[in-house]
C-alpha cells in the first residue's frame, strides 16, 4: 500500500493513480485544486477612452453660477422715531439674550429703542452660560466618542488614544463667546438700537438713569421700560468662592484647570452638563444634592434612565439628601474641604476632601441697585414680582405702569429663550397688541451626551393637575432603539415620553432623552404653543430615516378617544 | 419559591381555545386549562401576608447573583408575571418576574449589590396596610443578618463624622491612629467591581487618597485594562484548554506577569472543569468521510443552514438510536435516561465559553434548527440567554474544525453522558475494501464519555450510526410536511398600539394563517393555519423588525375524509 501512495504522489500525472473511475473520479481534481488560476484580465485602458470624451461638457454644466438677486437694504434708519415728550419709546436695562430679543422685535415694530448695558453685550448666556458651555460640551461629546473604543469598533473605525489640550479647549469656548457677542452687538447696531454703556437704574416712572460708577450719569425718559438684568450664580452661605479651587460656572467655563476630582454641588442642568464635560476630560466627579434624588426637576422616569446612562457608568458618585454647609478652598497644602450635613436632621454627616468644588446650586436674580424703591417695588428673594404679562407689581400689589421685567430677574422661567420670548411678548403689548406667553410651551434642554429635553408638565405635575381638574391622562412612550437613524449612529439609547389627555388629545408634556433630544423637542413645543392636538399632528409627515421619527412614532402611538379634531385652543396664561 | 419567581409560560388557554372553536375542524389542545386553574386557586388560599422575594437560581452553577437594577421601586403595585428586578448571574442578565400580586414593600438588597441564591432580596406585601410591617421586617433583616450580602458587598468607608484635624500637609498619611479613608468615585466603583476591600487599600494619590490605580494594583490588574478586552474571537478556548491547573501555590513568580481575575463566566467554567475531574471518562475516535456531507452543505447553505445545525441534527438522530449515550449519571448508582435530546454546542464568547442548547434537536427539522441556532447565538452574544437555554443540554458538541484542528479531546461537562469533539474535514488518501486508493474528505470525531454508564461498545455503536448518517446525509433534510395544521405561540415585543395594529395587518396579509390571537399585555401572539412555523416567524420578524421568539408549536394531522379526531403529531415547547 505504501508503495502505491508514494507512486501516486511522486508521479506528475494524476492518471497514473490506480483508479477504477466512477466513484473515485474526484481524486485527480484534488491534486489540481491548488494550481494557480490565470490572472484576471483587466481592461482599464479601454475604459479610460470611453470616459475621456465627456469631461469638458460636464464642466460647463456644473460651474454655472447663481448670482445673488436679493438687495441688502440699508437699515440704520429703521429705528423708529420716539413718541412725543420721551427720549425713547422703549428702554431696556440689560443687553442679555432677553434684552436683545426684545430690542430686535421693538425695532421691527417701529419703536425707538435703547439698551443699557453695564458689562458686556450678551449677558450670562453668551459670555458665561449656554454659549461657552456648548463649546465645552461639543468637545466632551467628541472626546467621549473617541474614547469609546467599543463604539468606534462597532463602526469599524480605529482611533489612536484620544487626548486634548486644555488651553485649546478653553480657547474654543472663549472664541465662540466672542463671536456670538460680536454677532449680537452688530445685529443691534445695524438695526440702529442705541447701546448705552453703564449701569442703569430706575429713578421714577418712565425715567431711567445710566452711567458708570463715580462717572457721569445721564437721565433719559422712555415711554416703556423693560428690566432685563438677569442673574448671577447663587452661592449659598458658608461657601467661600476663590475662583481657583472653589468655583462657580462663571469660572468653570474658562476651564483654567481640569481637576482630578471635583465635587459638583447641585445636580440640575448646570451640574449635569459640567459633569459631562469634566468626566470626558478625565476628572472624577462627586455630586452633592440636597434633595433625595439626583436631577430634581426632570421627569422621574427620564431622570432614572438618565442616571443609568449619564451617572452610573461614568466616574461619578453622589451624596443625596445632604447640604454642603461649609466649603473651604484649597490653601496651605490642604485640599478643598466640604462639610456635609443631613438635609433633614441637620446632623453632620461627612467631610469631603477633594481637588475642586463647583457650585451649581442655581442662580440668583441680579436686581440690586436698580432703584426699584423709587417706584415702590419690593423684590421677593431678589426677584421682581410680575403678572402674567410681565408687568411689574409694586409693594401694594398694584401694577406699575410702563414698567416690565423679563428673564431671570423675574424668576418665572430662568432660561435664555424664555427671557427672549417674554421680551417679545412685552414688545407686542406696548405696541398695542395683547399677548400672553404660554410658559408651558417653552422647551428646556440639557446638553449632556445623550441630551435631555422637555416641554410642558412632568408626569407627577400632570397627574396632580389631572386630579385637581378632573380629567384623565395617558402616557405614550417610544424608544430610540427602534429608530433607524439612531441605530445607524449606534446611539440607540433613549426614550421619548408623551403625557396627554386621551379625551381631547391635548399634549401636556413631552420628555425626550436621547441623541439630539434638544433639537427634537421643538415639534412638541410648537404643537403645545399652537394648541395642536395629537389627532391632528399625527398625520404630519416626517422624513425617513431621521430621528424626528421618534416623535412621529410617539404621536402615532398615543390613543385619543375622540378622533374629532377641535379648534385651536387658546394659549393658557401662566 | 425561587423557581416560582420565574414566570410560567402557560398558554392563553381559555381565550385561545375559544377562538379556535369557531373553526369547522375540531381540534383539541393540550394546553390544559385545568392546570392554570388549580394553580390560581392555590394562590388565593395562601394566607402568608408578606412574601419574600428570593434570589433565584438562574443556573445550576449560580451561587450568588448581582442585582443589576430594580425595575419596580418600593411601593409599586405588582401583578403576577410582571418583571420586578434584573439579576446578573454568572451567565446572563435576567428579568425576574413575580408570581404573586402585591405591593413591593421593601427592597432588601439594593442595586449593584449581590446576594447568595435563596437569600431574600425584597419583600412583597399583599395590601398597603402591611407595607409598614414588611418594612420593619426588612430593616430587621438588614441589621440582624448582614452576613448574607457580606460576601460580595464591601462595606462603604466608615463615615468619619467631622474631620477633627485636617490631614497632614505631607501627602502620605501617617500609618498610626485611625486613618480616614478617602477614595475617589471611580476608585470606589472599581473596588466594588473587583471585590476589593477599600479599607485595606493604601492610597497613594494626593493627600493620601485612594485612586483608581491603587484599587487596580490591589486587585492585581494592570491599569491599562482596555487592551485586555480587545483580543476576542480569534482564539476561542476549547473546553479542554479552559481547564485551569494553577491551584498549586508553589509556582515561581515571574516578574512582570499580568494577573487578570476571572470574569463570572470564566469562574463558572473553572469550577465546572474542576468538578469534571471526579468523573471517570474515556475517549473513542472515529473517522468519517464527509464528501456527501460537504455536497449537502453547499446545497443547503443558501437556505441558512449551518454546519453546526447539520452536525447537531445528525448527532440527535444518532442519539435517538442510542439512548444510553444521551443518558447521564447523576448519583453514581443509576442511569438517568433523558426524555429529550438537547444538543449543547460549545461557543467561545469574549474570552468565555457558553453552551447554548438546541432543545429537542431530534424533533426539529434542519431549517428550524438552523433558525433556532441563529437565535441562540444572537442571544448568547447579547448575554440574553435564559438559563434553560444554556444548562439543559444532554449531549455536547464542540467543533474546532474551522480552525484546522484535525483532532482534539474534549472534557466531559458534569451532568452529561458524552461530549463530541469534531475536527476539520481534510482530503485524505483512503483505501476501500478492495484495496483501491482514493482521496476523500475525512474528519475525525472524538467522543469523551462517562464510563460509569457508557461503555466502549455503546460509544462505538453510536459513532457508527453517526458516521452512517453523515455519509448518507440526505436523511438529515427530510422535511416535515406542512400541509398539516400547525398552531404556534410566539413572544414578540408589542409595546405600543401602533405596532399591535401593524402586527394584525401583517397577520391578516398572510393567507396561510387562519386564526390569530394577539395579546398585547403578554407580548404574545398565537396563530393557527397551514404553514411552516420557522417561515412565519422569520417573516414576522422581518416585517415587524423585532425579535420573535417561538414559545410553542403544535402540529396536527387532520383527516378530512374520515372525519376523525385530529391527532397531535408533534408538540414542541421552547
Amino acid at each position: 500500500m505504501q508503495s502505491s501512495i508514494s507512486l501516486s504522489l511522486s508521479s506528475a500525472s494524476p492518471i497514473s493513480v490506480r483508479s477504477d473511475g466512477g466513484a473515485n473520479s474526484a481524486a485527480p481534481d484534488l491534486f489540481f485544486s491548488n494550481s494557480s488560476t490565470p490572472n484576471q484580465l483587466r481592461f482599464c485602458g479601454l475604459r479610460r477612452e470611453a470616459f475621456s470624451g465627456c469631461k469638458s461638457s460636464n464642466n460647463a454644466v456644473l460651474f454655472k453660477q447663481l448670482r445673488p438677486k436679493t438687495k441688502i437694504s440699508a437699515s440704520l434708519s429703521s429705528n423708529g422715531n420716539s413718541a412725543k415728550g420721551f427720549d425713547y419709546d422703549l428702554v431696556i436695562i440689560g443687553a442679555g439674550v432677553g434684552g436683545h430679543g426684545a430690542a430686535l422685535h421693538a425695532v421691527e415694530k417701529g419703536l425707538k429703542t435703547a439698551i443699557i448695558e453695564g458689562d458686556v453685550v450678551g449677558g450670562t448666556c453668551v459670555n458665561r452660560g449656554c454659549v461657552p458651555s456648548k463649546a465645552l460640551l461639543a468637545v466632551s461629546g467628541r472626546m467621549r466618542e473617541l474614547q469609546n473604543e467599543h463604539h468606534m469598533k462597532s463602526f469599524g473605525l480605529q482611533v489612536e488614544a484620544a487626548g486634548y489640550d486644555r488651553q485649546g479647549v478653553a480657547d474654543h469656548a472663549q472664541n465662540l463667546a466672542t463671536k456670538i457677542r460680536n454677532n449680537l452687538t452688530n445685529s443691534m447696531k445695524s438695526l440702529g438700537v442705541d447701546i448705552l454703556t453703564g449701569f442703569g437704574s430706575v429713578v421714577g416712572p418712565q425715567k431711567v438713569k445710566y452711567g458708570t460708577v463715580g462717572g457721569s450719569e445721564t437721565v433719559i425718559t422712555a415711554k416703556n421700560i423693560i428690566i432685563a438684568t438677569g442673574s448671577v450664580p447663587f452661592v449659598p452661605k458658608g461657601v467661600e468662592v476663590d475662583g481657583k479651587t472653589v468655583i462657580t460656572s462663571d469660572h468653570a467655563l474658562k476651564l483654567e484647570t481640569v481637576p482630578e476630582w471635583i465635587v459638583i454641588v447641585g445636580s440640575g442642568y448646570i451640574g449635569l452638563e459640567f459633569s459631562d464635560v469634566y468626566t470626558a476630560l478625565g476628572s472624577e466627579v462627586t455630586f452633592v444634592e440636597a434633595l433625595d434624588q439626583l436631577m430634581p426637576g426632570f421627569d422621574p422616569e427620564i431622570g432614572k434612565l438618565a442616571q443609568r446612562v449619564l451617572i452610573n457608568p461614568r466616574k461619578i458618585d453622589y451624596h443625596t439628601g445632604v447640604f454642603a454647609t461649609k466649603i473651604t478652598p484649597a490653601k496651605d497644602g490642604k485640599p478643598v474641604q466640604i462639610e456635609l450635613i443631613d438635609a433633614k436632621t441637620k446632623e453632620p454627616k461627612e467631610t469631603l476632601e477633594v481637588d475642586a468644588a463647583l457650585i451649581a446650586t442655581g442662580r440668583a436674580p441680579f436686581t440690586n441697585g436698580l432703584g426699584l424703591e423709587n417706584v415702590n417695588v419690593e423684590t421677593q428673594r431678589g426677584f421682581i414680582p410680575v403678572d402674567e404679562r410681565m408687568r411689574v407689581i409694586d409693594s401694594k400689589g398694584e401694577l406699575v405702569p410702563h414698567l416690565y421685567c423679563i428673564g431671570d430677574a423675574n424668576g418665572k422661567m430662568m432660561l435664555a429663550h424664555a427671557a427672549s420670548a417674554q421680551g417679545i411678548s412685552v414688545v407686542e403689548q406696548v405696541s398695542g397688541k395683547d399677548h400672553v406667553l404660554n410658559h408651558l410651551s417653552i422647551p428646556a434642554a440639557c446638553f449632556t451626551h445623550p441630551e435631555i429635553s422637555m416641554v410642558g408638565l412632568t408626569e407627577p405635575q400632570a397627574r396632580e393637575k389631572a386630579e385637581k381638574e378632573g380629567f384623565e391622562i395617558s402616557i405614550a412612550k417610544t424608544s430610540f432603539k427602534a429608530n433607524t437613524k439612531a441605530l445607524a449612529e449606534n446611539e440607540g439609547e433613549g426614550i421619548a415620553k408623551l403625557i396627554y389627555r386621551p379625551d381631547n388629545g391635548e399634549i401636556l408634556g413631552v420628555h425626550i432623552f436621547g441623541m439630539h433630544a434638544a433639537d427634537l423637542i421643538h415639534e412638541a413645543s410648537n404643537a403645545i404653543a399652537l394648541g395642536t392636538r395629537i389627532q391632528d399632528i399625527k398625520y404630519a409627515v416626517h422624513a425617513h430615516p431621521t430621528l424626528s421619527e421618534v416623535i412621529d412614532e410617539l404621536f402615532k402611538s398615543a390613543k385619543v378617544k375622540s378622533d374629532v379634531s377641535s379648534a385651536v385652543a387658546e394659549p393658557v396664561p401662566v | 419559591m425561587s423557581s416560582s419567581l420565574l414566570q410560567s409560560r402557560a398558554p392563553p388557554a381559555l381565550s385561545f381555545s375559544s377562538s379556535i372553536a369557531a373553526a369547522n375542524t375540531q381540534w383539541r389542545f393540550t394546553s390544559a386549562p385545568a392546570v392554570t386553574f388549580t394553580r390560581r386557586t392555590k394562590n388565593y388560599t395562601v394566607h402568608a401576608k408578606i412574601r419574600e422575594i428570593f434570589m433565584p437560581a438562574l443556573s445550576s452553577t449560580m451561587t450568588e447573583g448581582k442585582i443589576v437594577s430594580w425595575i419596580k421601586s418600593e411601593g409599586d403595585v405588582l401583578s403576577k408575571g410582571e418583571s420586578v428586578v434584573v439579576v446578573e448571574s454568572d451567565k446572563a442578565d435576567m428579568d425576574v418576574e413575580t408570581f404573586y400580586d402585591g405591593i413591593l414593600a421593601a427592597i432588601v438588597v439594593p442595586e449593584g449589590e449581590s446576594a447568595p441564591v435563596g437569600a431574600p432580596i425584597g419583600l412583597l406585601a399583599e395590601t398597603e396596610a402591611e407595607i409598614e410591617e414588611a418594612k420593619a421586617k426588612a430593616a430587621g433583616a438588614g441589621s440582624s443578618a448582614p452576613a448574607a450580602p457580606a460576601a460580595s458587598a464591601p462595606s462603604p468607608p466608615p463615615p468619619a463624622p467631622v474631620a477633627a484635624t485636617p490631614t497632614p500637609v505631607a501627602a502620605p498619611v501617617a500609618a498610626d491612629g485611625p486613618r480616614k479613608i478617602v477614595s475617589t468615585p471611580f476608585a470606589k466603583k472599581l473596588a466594588k467591581q473587583h471585590k476589593v476591600d477599600i479599607n485595606k487599600v493604601v492610597g497613594t494619590g494626593p493627600f493620601g487618597r485612594i485612586t483608581p490605580a491603587d484599587v487596580e494594583a490591589a486587585a492585581g490588574i494592570k491599569p491599562a485594562k482596555s487592551s485586555a478586552v480587545t483580543a476576542t474571537a480569534t482564539a476561542p478556548p476549547p473546553p479542554s484548554a479552559a481547564a485551569p491547573a494553577k491551584s498549586s501555590p508553589t509556582f515561581a513568580e515571574i516578574p512582570g506577569a499580568t494577573i487578570v481575575p476571572f470574569t463570572t463566566m470564566q469562574a463558572a467554567v473553572s469550577k465546572n472543569m474542576i468538578e469534571s475531574l471526579s468523573v471517570p471518562t474515556f475517549r473513542v475516535g472515529y473517522p468519517i468521510l464527509t464528501d456527501a456531507l460537504d455536497a449537502l452543505y453547499e446545497k443547503v447553505k443558501p437556505k441558512g443552514v449551518t454546519m453546526t445545525a447539520l452536525l447537531a441534527k445528525a448527532a440527535a438522530m444518532a442519539l435517538v438510536q442510542h439512548p444510553v449515550v444521551n443518558a447521564s449519571c447523576k448519583d453514581g448508582k443509576s442511569f438517568t435516561y433523558n426524555s429529550s435530546i438537547n444538543i449543547a454546542v460549545a461557543v467561545a464568547i469574549n474570552g468565555g465559553l457558553i453552551t447554548p442548547v438546541l432543545q429537542d434537536a431530534d424533533k426539529l427539522d434542519l431549517y428550524l434548527l438552523s433558525q433556532k441556532w441563529k437565535e441562540l447565538v444572537e442571544k448568547a452574544r447579547s448575554k440574553q440567554l435564559q438559563p434553560h437555554e444554556y444548562n439543559s443540554g444532554t449531549f455536547t458538541l464542540s467543533n474546532l474544525g474551522m480552525f484546522g484542528v484535525d483532532r482534539f479531546d474534549a472534557i466531559l461537562p458534569p451532568g452529561q453522558g458524552a461530549i463530541m469533539a469534531v475536527g476539520a474535514s481534510k482530503p485524505t488518501a483512503v483505501a476501500d475494501k478492495d484495496g483501491y486508493f482514493s482521496v476523500k474528505s475525512q474528519m475525525l470525531v472524538n467522543v469523551t464519555a462517562d464510563h460509569r454508564i457508557v461503555y466502549g461498545a455503546d460509544l462505538a455503536a453510536f459513532l457508527k450510526t453517526f458516521a452512517k448518517i453523515l455519509q448518507e446525509p440526505d436523511i438529515l433534510t427530510i422535511k416535515l410536511n406542512y400541509a398539516i395544521v400547525c398552531c404556534m405561540v410566539m413572544r414578540i415585543n408589542l409595546d405600543c398600539n401602533s405596532c399591535c395594529r401593524k402586527m394584525r395587518r401583517n397577520i391578516l396579509n398572510m393567507k396561510e394563517i387562519e386564526k390569530h390571537l394577539i395579546e398585547k399585555q403578554q407580548n404574545r401572539v398565537s396563530i393557527c393555519g397551514r404553514f411552516k412555523p420557522s417561515d412565519v416567524a422569520i417573516k414576522l420578524r422581518k416585517k415587524m423588525n423585532r425579535r420573535v421568539e417561538i414559545l410553542e408549536i403544535e402540529e396536527m394531522t387532520t383527516h378530512y375524509e374520515a372525519q376523525q379526531e385530529p391527532q397531535i403529531i408533534n408538540h414542541y415547547k421552547y
